[in-house]
């Protein structure tokens, strides 16, 4: 496998959302580098027919009656979670 | 009797009082802050419960099974009085009106939060060396790692502060610090107990799990908080974690787990451990489970694929540490400033193998390297009942030793990934110390639900 490119670390960074300095995007470059060539050996695995396990027990499509809970919770308790509100509503920055 | 029930008891009796209990846990805590194992202490609302308690038991009322028993639970907890934090600057301050139910079903049994423990990030490490708030170092040497990521709660109960304390175990987290400090640990069979109202790292193999100083009480506080949630779909009906009889049990020791790359001392505590179970009378064979030299490779592929997923919920919008002023300048900078370097380390992981072009790769390869291991497991467990291996290949290691290599970090979750990976019951007990006064911790793990029988068998050989 080829080696992940300084862009390829800084478009990684923008699909998850981290703003990175110059000197993470080195520094991290260099971990993922290491972790991906070690993390490689699963290639020398024959998985051909092998259906993949996403869930360990056996609990599928767990249901219950659609109905409102009453947790004790408000929505100011709610609202006072966001980092900034007003209006019985969270703020947040200008978009447009 | 255990330290749990010696205290209910006394609590009962009024030979003690809950507050005395409380405030004792407290004064314990005070003196051993230079360890570093609290992130914040809840102590107002403790001792108004403990106050609550006393009148109770003075009123002749029936209390709890728990009753004015002193806990802490790790930083990743909700509970009421004081910030979750999760050990991270995009939590920090963060409080909130919701108590996790493991945390409620212990309070409704007369169990007393005193405080919330440090922890490597977003339960993102294995030493505690991760936290925001600085490094909880080994309850037997101040120079070396606590383990991690739960390492707070696993130094509170190895310091004799409260008897039982609450981790979390993705991979290793409460098995691998009860291993640094000379304490038992169980990662329960997954979905034993309810993970609501507790920050999600990798919901394929996040338990909540305790600590605590003998298995006795693990029984009894896993019992307390075990159940189906109808606040988390995973979780199992009916799981029996108390009182099974114990005949002649067929122990496999895992080949893979015994060779190359153990430390030598931690090898040969492992042996004397074996040699015990065969003095009681059980049946000792090796087995080989090849899958164990790419459990690892596995777990870095698929725990990232699903933290990175669950972090994405920081985003500076709706709760956690905000910085920046345009929209995107809000999520990326608070992203970037909220999360510890390790956090990034496994966001931009995740994001690697779940990218398009690289998911069949990795993140399907794993998933169905998944399922082999998990075959390895079912077949060893026709011909043996337990199996046994290291906790970890080394005993704690000394602070800073690894922080600069993320892989070498990695390695010493070697032999806690396997089982978490397969949903494994894995219990840690100790199997005695180093020359150099390091405790080393077995692994006893079992068949999904077969939790109760590691007990059993880990009571045989306590001292």
């Amino acid at each position: 496998m080829a080696k992940i490119t300084k862009d390829e670390i800084k478009h990684l960074a923008e699909l998850a959302n981290l703003t990175l300095s110059d000197e993470e995007v080195d520094s991290l470059g260099g971990d993922l580098n290491d972790i991906v060539a070690y993390i490689e050996q699963l290639s020398e695995l024959n998985t051909e027919g092998v259906e993949p396990t996403y869930m360990t027990v056996d609990l599928e499509d767990v249901w219950r009656d659609d109905e409102v809970i009453d947790y004790g919770l408000t929505r100011e308790n709610l609202l006072a979670l966001a980092p900034d509100q007003a209006d019985d509503q969270i703020k947040v920055p200008k978009v447009l | 009797m255990s330290e749990v029930t010696k205290i209910v008891d006394s609590v009962r009796s009024g030979k003690s009082s809950a507050v005395a209990e409380v405030k004792a846990a407290l004064e314990r805590a005070e003196s051993h802050t230079d360890h570093h194992v609290f992130i914040s202490l809840t102590e107002k609302r403790a001792l108004e419960r403990a106050k609550d308690i006393d009148e109770q038991v003075a009123a002749g009322r029936v209390v709890g099974a728990l009753a004015g028993v002193p806990f802490v639970v790790k930083d990743n907890f909700l509970a009421f009085d004081g910030a979750t934090t999760a050990a991270a600057k995009m939590l920090e301050g963060f409080e909130t009106p919701m108590q996790a139910t493991a945390v409620r079903k212990l309070e409704e049994q007369g169990a007393i939060c005193i405080g919330k423990t440090n922890l490597d990030a977003f339960a993102h490490g294995g030493s505690t060396e991760n936290s925001y708030f600085g490094p909880t170092l080994n309850a037997c040497d101040k120079e070396r790692v606590a383990g991690g990521s739960s390492g707070g709660s696993a130094v509170a109960v190895a310091l004799g502060i409260v008897p039982f304390a609450l981790g979390t175990d993705t991979g290793g987290s409460i098995r691998q610090p009860a291993s640094f400090n000379g304490v038992v640990g169980i990662k329960p069979t997954y979905g034993t107990v309810s993970r609501f109202g507790v920050v999600a790292m990798a919901s394929s193999t996040d338990v909540i799990g305790c600590f605590t100083k003998e298995v006795e009480d693990i029984e009894l506080v896993l019992s307390i908080m075990a159940g189906r949630d109808e606040r988390d779909g995973t979780t199992l009906p009916n799981p029996t974690l108390q009182g099974v009889a114990l005949q002649k049990q067929r122990v496999g020791v895992i080949k893979e787990c015994m060779g190359e790359g153990v430390d030598s001392e931690v090898r040969e505590l492992i042996e004397q451990y074996i040699e015990q179970l065969k003095q009681a009378g059980h049946e000792v064979e090796e087995i080989s489970l090849p899958m164990y030299q790419y459990a690892l490779a596995i777990y870095y592929i698929v725990i990232p694929a699903e933290t990175c997923s669950n972090l994405a919920r920081y985003d500076g919008i709706r709760y956690g540490y905000r910085a920046g002023k345009s929209l995107s300048d809000v999520y990326g900078k608070s992203r970037d400033g909220g999360f510890m370097p390790e956090n990034k380390r496994r966001i931009m992981i995740g994001n690697y193998v779940l990218s398009s072009g690289f998911f069949d790769a990795y993140y399907m390869q794993a998933e169905k390297a998944r399922t082999l291991l998990i075959n390895e497991y079912n077949a060893a467990f026709k011909d043996f009942d337990v199996l046994v291996s290291p906790v970890a290949p080394t005993p704690a290691f000394k602070l800073g030793e690894n922080t600069s290599d993320p892989l070498k970090m990695y390695m010493a979750d070697v032999m806690t990934v396997p089982p978490s990976l397969a949903g494994l019951p894995a219990l840690s007990v100790p199997a005695g110390k180093t020359k150099a006064g390091l405790p080393v911790g077995v692994q006893l793990i079992g068949k999904c639900q077969d939790d109760a029988k590691l007990f059993s068998l880990a009571k045989e050989t306590e001292k």
